[in-house]
């Protein structure tokens, strides 16, 4: 069986997510493996979001923001531009390839740009293969419920 | 009510936390009082065998300091939580995984090549050594513990009554645990014997607008003594680490480390880490980022410096291209 990427995207209410709209009201047709949350703003995407998704299963995250300059908040969006590089340096060190987690600009208008964004990063994904959590090296070290038990 | 039965354990740890239960000076007179010591490996010599004969949940209390990362700290974390009726994770280590847990950021065989191999003190002769579990020799079999591939927190392997933070707990929090296990007044199950909220809440220093222009390493700069130390541009670990500590590091003009874990209600210390530090930084410029990112040398062993073990992604993916 090939493998499909799970991926969640993370959207902002006011420019990516309405971009995406837009991509499904024109009836483009795009990759469905991008699964979305939508956020009233990318500066409300915790870095805990992006770790929490890898541990639940999910083999890549994109988060999509309105355009610098365009923060229906002002300042959200520059400060996720600080957030997600620094998160993916931390990634790095974890083990974690560059292209499971990105981060774009999509507005309100860019349907296009969400469409072709959604089928690029689902290759992308796709090449990297599954994300698999570390292994415990000792699964019996999880047995708490057990030993709890007895 | 007669004295009760207490037993101190070790493993992964500096033995730091052995050091702090006598930190409380003369209240070790109450301690005394109050318990008989059943085990203690680091003072007194108890051997495994008297905790094995000893009946289930006949031991009142088990401060247990140190993480786990080999099968003989696993086997008395087993035996210890069968025959004690309350467990307390005692300090960072048996709390998130402490200092050890930073070599969740490397494989066994890393470390075990490190050590034996590649440290400038071996003298190889091309035929390493490596220690194994079991070893025949004329007068028998000699067996060690097996060293596992990940560090694991105390509640990663048993179930955990209360935490202790602190790298090593303050003697104030463990005279407050005393008192509470003396007279059985004991907080509900679960509970962090430490404060709730960040150690940025209680912190003494003033605080104005957080903007950080550039971020220095504890050796650049000497901070001053009452602004804000991430102000300074030194990166504290106050906003996302549980107060409790009486913010001696701070006081002492050294940023905060973050040994007591994070504060309640965060499930990720590292992560919310990025999101303080990241918010804070000045400059909206690509260049800026870059400089960032070129200034937070280790953002994993500085955001996880005490926590790796307790992350949402305990340890870094083995037979990946990661660094």
């Amino acid at each position: 069986m090939s493998f499909e990427p799970r991926i969640i995207g993370i959207l902002c209410n006011w420019c990516s997510y309405t971009g995406a709209d837009l991509a499904g009201t024109s009836r483009m047709k795009y990759a469905p493996n991008v699964r979305i949350v939508r956020v009233m703003c990318s500066g409300r995407v915790d870095p805990t979001f992006v770790l929490k998704a890898f541990q639940q299963g999910a083999d890549g995250v994109l988060i999509g923001g309105c355009h610098p300059g365009d923060c229906h908040y002002s300042t959200g969006n520059y400060k996720t531009a600080r957030r997600i590089p620094l998160l993916k340096k931390m990634l790095d060190q974890l083990g974690i390839e560059d292209g499971r987690v990105r981060l774009e600009w999509v507005s309100a208008s860019e349907g296009d740009r969400f469409q072709a964004l959604a089928n690029e990063m689902t290759e992308q994904v796709r090449a990297l293969g599954p994300f698999r959590p570390a292994a415990p090296s000792k699964p019996a070290a999880m047995e708490v419920a057990a030993l709890a038990a007895g | 009510m007669g004295k009760q039965k207490w037993a101190l354990y070790w493993a992964a740890s500096c033995g730091g936390c052995e050091i702090a239960v006598l930190d409380v000076n003369e209240k070790i007179l109450d301690i005394a009082a109050a318990a008989d010591i059943v085990l203690w490996p680091c003072a007194m010599d108890f051997k495994y065998d008297d905790v094995r004969a000893m009946a289930d949940r006949s031991i009142d209390v088990c401060l247990f300091n140190g993480a786990i990362r080999s099968s003989e700290q696993e086997e008395i974390a087993r035996l210890l939580r069968a025959k004690s009726r309350v467990m307390v994770a005692f300090g960072s280590c048996a709390c998130t995984g402490g200092i050890p847990g930073l070599a969740n950021l490397t494989t066994k065989d890393e470390i075990l090549d490190r050590v034996y191999i590649e440290a400038q003190s071996v003298v190889g002769n091309g035929h390493p050594v490596f220690p194994q579990p079991h070893t025949r020799v004329a007068e028998g079999d000699l067996e060690l513990p097996v060293l596992y591939e990940e560090v694991s927190k105390l509640s990663q392997v048993i179930p955990v009554d209360y935490y202790l933070p602190g790298c090593p707990p303050t003697p104030d929090l463990i005279m407050t645990a005393v008192n509470a296990i003396a007279t059985g007044q004991l907080p509900p199950p679960g509970a962090v014997i430490a404060g709730e909220k960040t150690l940025c809440d209680v912190c003494p220093r003033v605080k104005q607008e957080k903007k950080i222009t550039r971020i220095y390493r504890p050796h650049q700069i000497i901070p001053e003594p009452q602004k804000c130390l991430l102000e300074q541009g030194l990166i504290c670990c106050g906003p996302a680490t549980r107060e409790g500590c009486g913010a001696q590091c701070i006081q002492a003009n050294m940023p905060c480390r973050g040994c007591f874990g994070p504060p309640a209600g965060v499930i990720d210390q590292g992560a919310k880490l990025v999101s303080a530090v990241a918010s804070i930084y000045e400059g909206d410029t690509p260049e800026s980022v870059a400089a960032m990112l070129e200034e937070i040398v280790d953002p994993a062993g500085t955001f996880y410096r005490y926590g790796m073990a307790d992350s949402l992604l305990k340890r870094k993916r083995v037979g990946t291209a990661g660094k």
